[in-house]
């Protein structure tokens, strides 16, 4: 039985080792040339952020908290509303006061399965990004102090922040990895492709697998030069021709972390699983259905300054855009219904 | 000035260039959104090849104050060398791929 183990571990190894050669692909339910794309039920976390119960309910408890804003109405769910597939359904974010931001909200699942968070991957995990909209005046625009002392006398937080993180303070730096830990439970990994990776043949159509071969095949749709992985993304940074990068004083995305040519109007990878559910699509939200997204990218974008170089005009007959679209609806973990947290008083 | 003053400035000028002429090359590749090596410790002179070996294009930067460089992007079967010519220690990263990163120490 142990050599039997040991050679199928090795199988699984050296399918992913030579993944990126599609050729080695077998198109079956189940087959281990597919392992790579089993996304684990658990999420990543740091050292000393296990996310516990306790924890997810305080985070739960503060991303829906609307008195964690400056004017006491918007919540981290104001912008990443579960409803709305975990973004807001806008082309840009709308800020404080609804003022309209440069980017669209990125949505939230499986954010915790990536290296970089943000657009322009500035913050290096959840904990270090989740008291930026707080901060941000053109966001929530809280007054930081005047939170701390709040959750400082609000008896029924306190007592969740002591049951989360026993001895530590109430401060920004168990705030957010409480709210890291609610974070790192929006998962979504049980959609119909998730079952067929795992071995159910009935759980994807002849088209939607069909659809598959051209999503990862370089000569045909190319999407997984970049929606690579098992979360759909190589946490890599592209400049893939938005027609907002062609307008006067373009946002330069990555560049202004990395300031190199290359970054000049690249943007990180999202994930694009649930991806019918967070219309519109791209950082400046300039694409409303998969349609177009398709379309766009058989153009090879359409601002071919400083495009990336893993880019090109791709060759699709309808029937590869027709197959190609139902493939992305099958990475739609079923909608469910959501349990709102009861906020202390 | 005399001839053996002439020979002995002529090495001095000399001999930085030859050290850097018979510095050793290193090969790294970039595969499977890696590099092949995770550190590298080189001498001053030496000189890294780094080739591409995935399907798709790569980048090879640093911003270190050891090594500043920007290799630009380069598809499969590509390579691109850079000389090491300060001691330190220098992070080395594709700006496409940030999870890419390797370490090179030049003594």
């Amino acid at each position: 039985m142990k050599p039997f183990i040991i050679s199928c571990c090795f199988l699984l190894i050296s399918f992913n080792i030579s993944a990126q050669d599609m050729s080695n692909l077998v198109f079956e339910a189940g087959h281990p040339s597919l392992s790579e794309w089993i996304l684990p039920d658990q999420p990543p976390y740091p050292e000393g952020n296990k996310p516990t119960p306790p924890r997810v309910t305080l985070g739960k408890a503060l991303f829906f908290d609307p008195r964690l804003s400056g004017d006491g109405n918007m919540s981290c769910a104001t912008c990443h509303n579960p409803l709305m597939g975990w973004s807001d359904g806008l082309p840009t974010a709308r800020g404080f006061q609804s003022k309209v931001l440069d980017r669209a909200t990125p949505v939230i699942t499986n954010t915790a399965y990536n290296n970089l968070q943000m657009w322009d991957g500035r913050k290096k995990s959840l904990e270090d990004q989740a008291m930026g909209p707080m901060e941000a005046t053109v966001e929530m625009n809280m007054n930081i102090k005047s939170l701390f002392e709040w959750l400082n006398s609000n008896e029924e937080y306190k007592a969740m922040f002591a049951k989360a993180y026993p001895g530590e303070p109430i401060a920004a730096a168990s705030l957010s990895k409480a709210i890291a830990s609610f974070e790192r439970t929006v998962v979504s990994n049980n959609s119909r492709f998730d079952r067929w990776i795992k071995g159910d043949a009935s759980a994807l159509s002849k088209a939607e697998i069909e659809g598959f071969k051209v999503f990862v095949d370089p000569d045909k749709g190319n999407c997984a030069v970049c929606h690579s992985g098992n979360n759909f993304t190589d946490d890599g940074f592209h400049n893939i021709g938005l027609i907002s990068f062609g307008k006067e004083n373009p946002d330069l995305g990555r560049y202004a972390e990395v300031p190199l040519k290359l970054m000049k109007g690249a943007f990180k990878t999202p994930t694009i699983r649930d991806i019918e559910y967070s219309a519109p699509y791209f950082h400046d939200g300039s694409v409303a259905t998969l349609k177009e997204l398709i379309d766009f990218y058989e153009r090879g974008g359409d601002v071919k300054t400083n495009l990336s170089p893993n880019l090109k005009k791709l060759t699709l007959s309808k029937t590869d855009k027709e197959n190609l679209e139902l493939f992305l609806l099958s990475l739609s973990s079923p909608k469910k219904a959501f349990l709102l947290p009861i906020l202390p008083k | 000035m005399t001839k053996n003053t002439m020979i002995g400035l002529l090495f001095c000028t000399l001999s930085p260039l030859s050290l850097l002429a018979w510095g050793e090359t290193y090969e790294v590749g970039q595969k499977n959104k890696s590099f092949t090596k995770d550190k590298l410790t080189i001498k001053v002179g030496d000189t890294v090849s780094f080739k591409n070996e995935d399907t798709f294009f790569h980048n090879v930067y640093s911003l270190s104050d050891a090594k500043f460089f920007d290799l630009g992007s380069f598809p499969k079967g590509e390579s691109r060398e850079v000389v090491f010519d300060t001691k330190g220690t220098v992070e080395v990263e594709c700006a496409i791929h940030p999870t890419m990163k390797m370490t090179i120490e030049v003594q």
